[in-house]
């Protein structure tokens, strides 16, 4: 149901090496439970907090080694291969999460909710159906019972679903430190691999989305080697008709796995599509100029060049299929 | 001394045992409980093996630390027993139809598939399909496991419209 297979895509480049980062995993494993037998002292500190404020303080005190830990479904695994060694693990999981709720035509989720949270939510269905989509696609179901808004944000993958989504429907992170609460627009977000805007001190506090308007239409394309595994590439669309005619009036694009982190797709190209119903060719055209922008890399998953190929059709096919929705909800009216 | 109590509710049991905060869930009910029904897959919650139900959820016990979940209950397979140890009609079905060769990812299997049809009477089979997507078999074969899920789910149907009648 998850993955698609493309044969028309390309079948024959060869797929990258596995990563040498995980060579030595196996060694460190090992090492690492035979030093806490012998010391008989935990590989890490734990504090469990109840507030951001809390969270904020207890980050200063243990300084610079310490994580915060949210869901830990990509935190921990980093940890378990011992790729992350922090010194202390700060424990968010003692604050709550509400339920997605609409704020101003902006759909906000709190941190801490987990995914399977927003999948159930009917509220986040109907005012951001790209979301549910999406994030439909994240890992498998324990991930997604336990995964969280906050720590996927946080964590910064370059294929994460929800970045797709945040940067496809202008989504605003906010983050809690020493200094109070910053908003940061999630193109500025996200700037190398696994790496975000967030300081040291700071922790995520929620994201909000704009809610979907009538005459917009969405589309999530994504292509991974199993169901539920890491995506090769993911494509998030988002296309506005304009109030007057039938034309669009904005559009934007999420794109994951096509560089060291999640990228939005380059506006002034975008801009070719505003003012008119392009034809088929012309969405290619485009799709083959945002693909050009982007700065595809050769990892375990795939290769730079197999990934260049690819974005350019899931693009194509997520602008095509976001215009073809827009039209309908906007003849609907 | 970093090592606390912890108060583990564990199939209806509560144990209290002495955990240091880096000891996984996973790690804490094999060795130090001794429930064999848990597995070490492969650490990074891919493969399902150490799947056990938090509160009813399916989550993977190498990737919660056994400090995170004190006071919550936690079911692993031998939480779904009768009280005279019997199997569970979905254990059942999965012998009936052949849903189990070696048996390492069973447990897993079965207490995912258990928490789908708490939540849903009748899911699809391709409802099936996805929520089971995330627990590998590298045996049995998936056609059958999901074969097995369907009969324990359509006898559970035709069971509560025979006492409705």
């Amino acid at each position: 149901m998850m993955a698609m297979f493309e044969p028309a895509v390309d079948t024959t480049t060869p797929m990258a090496a596995a990563p040498g980062a995980l060579e030595n995993a196996h060694a460190r494993v090992v090492l690492d439970d035979w030093e806490r037998r012998w010391y008989g002292e935990p590989r890490f500190n734990y504090e469990l907090v109840r507030s951001y404020e809390e969270a904020v303080f207890a980050l200063r005190e243990h300084g610079e080694g310490a994580k915060a830990l949210a869901g830990g479904q990509s935190l921990v695994p980093l940890m378990n291969l011992r790729l992350l060694r922090p010194s202390a693990l700060i424990d968010l999981n003692g604050i709550g999460a509400s339920a997605p709720q609409l704020d101003g035509g902006r759909l906000w989720l709190s941190a801490m909710t987990r995914y399977s949270q927003v999948l159930v939510s009917e509220l986040a269905r109907f005012q951001t159906p790209l979301l549910t989509t999406a994030i439909a696609y994240v890992g498998n179901v324990r991930v997604r019972n336990r995964g969280t808004i906050g720590g996927a944000l946080a964590h910064g993958q370059a294929t994460s679903e929800l970045a797709a989504v945040a940067l496809a429907l202008g989504g605003e992170i906010l983050a809690y430190g020493p200094t109070g609460t910053r908003v940061i627009d999630a193109e500025e977000f996200f700037v190398g691999h696994l790496k975000t805007d967030l300081r040291p001190e700071e922790v995520v506090t929620g994201l909000r989305l704009e809610a979907a308007q009538p005459r917009q239409g969405s589309s999530f394309k994504e292509l991974a080697r199993r169901s539920g595994a890491e995506a090769i590439a993911g494509v998030a669309a988002n296309i506005t008709l304009s109030p007057e005619r039938d034309v669009i009036g904005g559009v934007r694009l999420g794109l994951i796995g096509v560089d060291e982190h999640p990228v939005a797709g380059d506006r002034t190209v975008l801009s070719a599509l505003v003012g008119r119903i392009p034809t088929p060719a012309e969405i290619d055209e485009v799709a083959s100029q945002v693909t050009a922008r982007t700065a595809p890399v050769t990892d375990s998953q795939s290769t730079a060049s197999y990934r260049r190929r690819l974005v350019r059709v899931l693009i194509r096919r997520a602008l095509t299929e976001a215009l073809e929705r827009a039209e309908e909800r906007a003849s609907a009216e | 001394m970093s090592a606390r109590q912890v108060t583990l509710q564990v199939n209806g049991v509560a144990h209290e045992i002495s955990v240091t905060p880096d000891a996984l869930l996973l790690d804490v009910l094999r060795d130090q409980l001794g429930m064999n029904d848990v597995r070490y897959g492969c650490g990074e919650g891919v493969c399902g093996t150490c799947t056990v139900l938090l509160d009813g959820e399916a989550v993977s016990g190498c990737l919660v630390y056994a400090v995170q979940v004190e006071f919550r209950e936690i079911t692993t397979l031998a939480g779904l027993l009768g009280e005279d140890e019997s199997l569970h009609p979905l254990q059942e079905a999965f012998l009936r139809l052949g849903g189990t060769q070696c048996g390492f990812c069973t447990p897993g299997v079965i207490l995912t598939a258990y928490s789908l049809a708490q939540r849903m009477p009748r899911p699809t089979r391709e409802e099936i399909r996805y929520e089971l997507g995330g627990s590998l078999c590298r045996c049995t074969g998936y056609a059958k496991i999901i074969d097995a899920v369907e009969s324990y789910l359509d006898d559970r149907v035709l069971a509560s419209e025979e006492t409705r009648s």
